[in-house]
């Protein structure tokens, strides 16, 4: 199984104001196309540091950080936002949809970003839209759509480039339970399509569903298996 | 998308917008008046001396024409040099005084120019016709209106008072030929033309043969200097102003007038800077997690400087596109009130409209409006993703 996502030995230290944090030590972990990972542990233990690595948008204090073989951290900001919008697409836990902007609007954006034309962005929106149940949703705002909807949205804007992987950070955190049971079945479809997921949960029904388990403690991988 | 973006962010905050679009606009009318009153004046001021073509004025040594009650005296010999020269299209003596008109209910005073109709400068004709004969005069309506009086009309006139005796001195017996407006004038001040020889003689033995001011129009603008420094050598015992020169002149009386435009220009540029720079700042540090999001997922920093500088140059567009309107409205009530000035032409305009005005104020306010974003778009563009996204997470 190649690599698409590596971390090899890698740290990331913070400053908390005379106070060194490590939030992740020397981690050496690979995820490979396709693959469902969930990365579990207690508040605190470095998951969300880490995807945050793996998606390049932390730089590691030592240590790699490889797609595809070649190193992130060594990229150019201009070369590493490229690689952000067209290889990774992000979920968050509180969703972060633009509040200004329709629900069609804000999965088009990351595709005007990468300079698709405006005919072929809104087509694209209105078949993820569907994709992920919400096509009758395309000119809400953020505003009036419901917190399942509006991480469906999310779901939608995090494909919209279709990226290698779908890095999520606890995106069933803010639902109830039925919703993120919703949210867990669209990514389960999610990756039989073929796409790559890591997701950070503490949710247990979500980890379940991934293929492999990892978990952390105090900024190290404590154990990895099967999930299933 | 980005422009798209922009505009639904400030959308989201009408109010705050709308208060920051009206901030900009009230900044960018005082703007454009200060533009429009730095150039408009001057401006203005040349167009009035070359309305009627004359490009040089000969006046009293040491004095500005009609600053002093001085006068030139061997006028007719004057004038005949003038025309003689072969560059010299018409000669145009004037004669200014006092014209005191008995009435019933009192003694109006106005101003009087004794002129050559033929190749008169000071007055347009409204009605009627230019003072023919030695018994005729054109007035203006402040004149008419004071005296009661209308074209056909023949009225006492007098161009001299004496105080001693308490009696008029050099009285005619005048007809008014026509209605005029006087160029030079201030508003609302009684005026009449009458022929110069008649003005003259009414005012006895000390403006016989004597004038105030020469008006010389030459055939070629190009020549005008030389012509000046010809007639200045020839004729040494008057002063000869180009327009030029009396423009000049005029700058450096009215230097203050620049001086206060460009201070007050500069503050409501640094006022609009400051009100846009506030908002904007505002603005992204409330949406540092959303900008980190937009970095997140690909958005290029490029972009989110460009999202910035679009949100405050559409507030600085607004404000200047409402701004222009206002300036203008403001303009036109200021200037009516500073045309009543005592002792300027009422035919001078301090804010003159000028297309080259409207674009020195939209240009600075675009400049202002870029330099405005300059630290929010900073602040935006250099915020570090990972931190903001924490920091939202726990907020």
């Amino acid at each position: 199984m190649s690599a698409l996502l590596a971390t090899e030995r890698v740290h990331r230290e913070y400053r908390v104001g005379e106070e060194r944090v490590r939030a992740v030590r020397g981690i050496t972990l690979e995820v490979a196309s396709g693959e469902h990972v969930a990365l579990v542990g207690p508040s605190g233990c470095g998951k969300s540091s880490l995807l945050n690595l793996l998606g390049g948008i932390d730089h590691p204090t030592a240590g790699r950080v490889l797609f595809r073989g070649a190193d992130v951290a060594l990229m150019r900001d201009r070369a590493l936002t490229r690689f952000r919008l067209l290889h990774i697409g992000f979920v968050f836990q509180r969703f972060y949809l633009m509040p200004a902007l329709t629900a069609a609007e804000n999965i088009a954006l990351p595709m005007a970003e990468a300079g698709m034309p405006a005919r072929e962005r809104r087509a694209r929106a209105m078949e993820l839209l569907r994709y992920v149940g919400l096509d009758g949703r395309a000119r809400h705002r953020p505003s009036q759509l419901s917190g399942g909807e509006q991480q469906r949205v999310a779901i939608a804007r995090a494909l919209a480039n279709a990226p290698d992987v779908v890095l999520a950070d606890e995106p069933t955190g803010e639902l109830d339970a039925r919703t993120g049971a919703d949210i867990i079945a669209l990514f389960q479809r999610l990756n039989a399509d073929g796409t790559a997921l890591v997701l950070v949960t503490h949710d247990e029904q979500l980890a379940r569903a991934a293929r492999r388990v990892v978990h952390m403690r105090d900024g190290v991988i404590v154990t990895s298996d099967d999930g299933r | 998308m980005r422009f798209t973006l922009a505009l639904a962010t400030l959308g989201r905050h009408r109010g705050r917008t709308v208060l920051a679009i009206l901030g900009v606009a009230v900044a960018s009318a005082m703007l454009l008046d200060m533009v429009m009153l730095s150039s408009g004046l001057r401006a203005s001021f040349r167009d009035l001396l070359l309305s009627r073509g004359f490009q040089l004025r000969l006046s009293p040594k040491g004095t500005l024409p009609f600053d002093t009650d001085a006068t030139i005296g061997g006028a007719a010999a004057m004038v005949s040099t003038l025309r003689a020269l072969p560059d010299v299209v018409a000669v145009s003596p004037v004669l200014g005084g006092q014209l005191h008109i008995p009435r019933e209910h009192g003694v109006i005073t106005g101003f009087a120019l004794g002129v050559e109709p033929r190749v008169q400068g000071d007055y347009e004709l409204l009605s009627g016709h230019d003072p023919r004969r030695p018994d005729e005069m054109v007035a203006n309506d402040d004149l008419l209106r004071a005296a009661g009086a209308r074209p056909g009309d023949t009225l006492t006139a007098a161009a001299g008072y004496d105080a001693q005796l308490r009696a008029l001195a050099g009285t005619r017996r005048l007809v008014i030929t026509g209605r005029a407006r006087f160029l030079y004038l201030s508003a609302g001040q009684p005026a009449a033309a009458l022929p110069l020889s008649t003005l003259q003689n009414m005012r006895g033995a000390d403006a016989t043969d004597a004038v105030s001011l020469i008006m010389v129009r030459l055939r070629d603008d190009a020549i005008v200097e030389a012509a000046r420094r010809r007639i200045q050598s020839a004729l040494p015992r008057v002063e000869v102003n180009s327009t030029s020169e009396a423009m000049a002149r005029v700058d450096q009386r009215l230097s203050y007038f620049r001086q206060l435009s460009f201070i007050l220009g500069a503050v409501s540029l640094v006022v609009g800077f400051l009100l846009v720079t506030t908002l904007v700042t505002v603005s992204v540090n409330e949406r540092l997690g959303e900008i980190a999001v937009m970095r997140a997922i690909g958005v290029s920093r490029v972009h989110v400087v460009e999202q910035v500088v679009l949100e405050s140059g559409a507030i600085v567009l607004g404000g200047a596109v409402l701004g222009l309107a206002l300036g203008l409205v403001t303009a036109r009530y200021l200037n009516s009130i500073l045309s009543s000035f005592p002792g300027l032409p009422a035919a001078i305009d301090f804010f003159l409209f000028q297309p080259r005005a409207v674009w020195a104020a939209l240009g600075l306010l675009a400049l202002c409006g870029v330099a405005a974003s300059v630290y929010p778009a900073w602040r935006a563009a250099v915020h570090p993703v990972a931190g903001a996204l924490r920091e939202e997470a726990v907020a």
